[in-house]
């Protein structure tokens, strides 16, 4: 239902650590987080206006404030209930951040973007009208 | 539109139904009882309780005994505690999950939410819980389901109006599934949950709570709601064991044992005669109470005995002495019970009262009972009991035992310590009541010794003697001997012997005196009999005499005439004169 479709898309950049050189280090860490795909599930339980919206709302976010760093897959766990036990889903929409990590789940409607911006620890982008 | 709406309008449940409110088993102990059958099929109930207090284990026998014994699957939604560690906590009750798990009699579903990972933006609803529940229901053919515990939602997610509205939709969703299921809560203060869980449950509530008295625990169970049916509305104690969850009923067997006429010998013939002849009443229950030291374990163990000499077996459950120490010192009066114990006809229990709660010992008491399936059972002493709780539950456990045992038919026998002063019979007065036979044993205290008497203040169904027996422990065993009862009262031990004795050099002085009678008697008797004999003899000698004169008389008369006529034919001188009678001479 939409996203890219690629796995487990991260850039595969990992930080080389240089012995005796931990300021570069940490430096070249932060330089490379946001920098990270945005791995993104969203959770919908039947094609209801609350699902719908739902993912209305994900797809602007993700277009609009994650151009080209994240990977969204929308799920119906009508249609994939097993997926409600292996993401431990209670209720829905849910919107899971997967990467980065730490998970953080968003649930509701999704429709305050600049809240959900913030539980998914993005920083909006300054082009676009909230 | 949406998918775990109710499909059936409110009420159409409740006229769809029939006239009989049907139940599920639960297959906990004593709880089907409590509730005349279980728990409401098709419906949920809410167990609640204050955290420890045994929800998540009574849920949990719940789907067991479900899957095990009913044929009903089961699913389990845990938000407290993941699969494993639920595994591992239940595995020491011989519950095996796993197994269950495996042969897909159970689902276990852990439900993590963590306030911290979760962010709420906009309208939200319970669909993703309602898709694991739909899931694991259909995965395993589920008819009972558990929730443990929904209350975390709350903690989890803020809007309460929404989980408000869910949860309601998730009740009447789960009576739509037509699935028997559990929620579980945590007490509140003050309410039955914490966060008000009870309104939605509208057909059976059940309280679950756990009480320390003098640093004993012990958990109640307390049926609160339950619609449309009769159920034990009492506060009942209950066990978490090894087998699981124990409910003891206090009521639940009534009084409908049946009774026996057989009687049965106390061991004691001498008791036995004191109790209209033939001894106590098989499966009643029997009562001796005494001050320290007065011998009621040995009447006990007499009875034990005697049990074990007919082929019975009996039980024998020591709450003061250990079984070696039992067995010396009742060898030490005649009483051998080692090879009963050999033969396994005897089963002895030992141990402190305070070793658990009065509910442990009791389910204890059940357990051992119900694998032994003996005719006697001894517990001595109950009194020992007010160690680990009042008065007043030893009473109720005292009676639930009578009744269990009585149920059974299995003779009962207590023994009771009372204080040393005081008066004896009212210390006990609390579970006297509930004994059929009461037996007495006593000090009698006189002349500067202490003797034990025995008394038999009540025996139902019987004419039981109104004596007082003194009560004596020899090497032999135990005597009952008369007491002395004169103007002096009661006299027992040596002061009984003594007047005894005195009693008996009484007879004897009297008996001689009486013989001495008898003999005067004899001798005057002989006295005048000689006088008799002498007197006759003199009559008889003066009257032989007599006799011999008379005879001499009579002789001389004789000859004389004969001389007469001789002189007269001589001579011949006038034979007519002679003829007219006479000569003149």
């Amino acid at each position: 239902m939409g996203g890219s479709e690629h796995d487990d898309g991260r850039n595969g950049k990992t930080p080389s650590a240089v012995v005796g050189d931990v300021d570069d280090f940490w430096a070249q860490a932060l330089v490379d987080v946001p920098r990270e795909t945005y791995v993104l599930r969203l959770y919908v339980v039947g094609n209801s206006p609350r699902s719908r919206g739902a993912i209305r709302n994900v797809r602007k976010l993700c277009d609009e404030h994650l151009a080209g760093r994240f990977d969204l897959e929308v799920h119906d766990l009508n249609q994939e209930p097993w997926l409600a036990r292996d993401a431990q889903i209670v209720a829905a929409p849910t919107l899971v951040r997967e990467r980065p990590l730490p998970v953080q789940r968003i649930i509701g409607s999704l429709s305050d973007i600049e809240r959900v911006l913030v539980g998914l620890g993005v920083s909006p982008n300054p082009a676009v009208d909230p | 539109m949406d998918t775990y709406e109710s499909k059936t309008p409110v009420g159409e449940t409740i006229t769809k139904s029939t006239n009989v409110l049907q139940k599920v088993p639960t297959g906990i102990k004593g709880f089907d009882e409590i509730t005349v059958g279980g728990l409401p099929r098709g419906r949920t109930t809410l167990v609640c309780g204050s955290a420890g207090a045994g929800k998540t284990l009574f849920a949990l026998e719940f789907l067991v005994r479900g899957a095990t014994e009913h044929g009903e699957p089961g699913v389990f939604i845990a938000f407290e505690e993941t699969a494993v560690e639920l595994t591992q906590s239940v595995a020491s009750l011989g519950f095996d999950l796993d197994g269950l798990v495996a042969s897909k009699k159970l689902a276990i579903d852990y439900v993590h939410v963590e306030r911290s990972e979760i962010l709420e933006t906009g309208d939200y609803d319970l669909n993703g819980l309602f898709v694991r529940l739909e899931y694991a229901i259909a995965s395993v053919g589920a008819k009972r389901v558990v929730i443990d515990s929904l209350e975390t939602l709350f903690s989890a997610l803020g809007n309460e109006g929404i989980l408000r509205s869910e949860f309601r939709r998730l009740f009447r969703w789960l009576k739509d599934r037509g699935v028997t299921a559990i929620i579980t809560g945590e007490r509140g203060d003050g309410t039955l949950t914490r966060h008000g869980i009870e309104e939605y449950v509208s057909d059976c509530v059940i309280l679950l709570e756990q009480r320390v008295h003098e640093r004993f625990a012990t958990r109640y169970l307390r049926v609160v709601k339950y619609r449309g049916t009769m159920h034990g509305t009492n506060e009942y104690p209950f066990l978490i064991h090894a087998g699981g969850i124990s409910v003891v009923p206090v009521t639940s067997l009534g009084l409908t044992h049946i009774a026996s006429d057989e009687r049965m010998s106390t061991g004691v013939p001498r008791l036995d005669a004191m109790l209209g002849g033939k001894g106590i009443f098989r499966g009643s229950s029997v009562l001796i109470s005494g001050t320290p030291g007065t011998g009621k374990s040995s009447l006990a163990a007499h009875a034990v005995q005697s049990a074990c000499r007919r082929g019975e077996r009996c039980l024998y459950f020591a709450f003061e002495e250990s079984q070696g120490q039992f067995v010396r010192n009742m060898r030490s009066i005649g009483v051998d019970l080692k090879p009963w114990l050999d033969q396994g006809r005897l089963q002895f229990h030992a141990s402190r009262p305070t070793l658990f709660g009065l509910e442990m010992h009791l389910a204890n008491i059940h357990r051992l009972v119900e694998a032994f399936d003996p005719s006697v059972v001894v517990i001595d002493p109950v009194t020992n009991f007010e160690m680990v709780a009042t008065n007043a539950e030893v009473r109720a456990m005292l009676m639930r035992l009578v009744d269990f045992l009585k149920s059974r038919g299995i003779t009962a026998v207590f023994t009771s310590l009372t204080a040393g002063s005081g008066a004896l019979e009212e210390t006990d007065v609390g579970i006297s009541s509930l004994m059929d036979t009461w037996l007495l044993v006593q000090f009698l205290e006189g002349s500067g010794e202490r003797n034990r008497g025995l008394y038999v203040l009540k025996s139902r169904g019987m004419s039981h003697s109104n004596q007082v027996r003194e009560f004596h422990l020899g090497s032999h065993g135990i005597d009952l001997l008369d007491v002395y009862v004169g103007p002096a009262g009661v006299l027992t031990g040596s002061a009984r012997q003594t007047q005894e004795a005195k009693e008996r050099a009484d007879a004897i002085a009297r008996q001689q005196e009486m013989d001495r009678k008898q003999r005067d008697l004899a001798r005057k008797r002989a006295q005048i009999e000689a006088q008799i004999l002498a007197l006759r003899a003199e009559f008889e000698a003066e009257e032989q005499e007599v006799m011999a004169i008379l005879e001499q008389d009579k002789r001389r008369e004789l000859v004389l005439g004969r001389d007469r006529e001789q002189m007269a034919r001589l001579r011949q001188a006038d034979p007519n004169k002679q003829q007219n009678g006479g000569g003149a001479g």
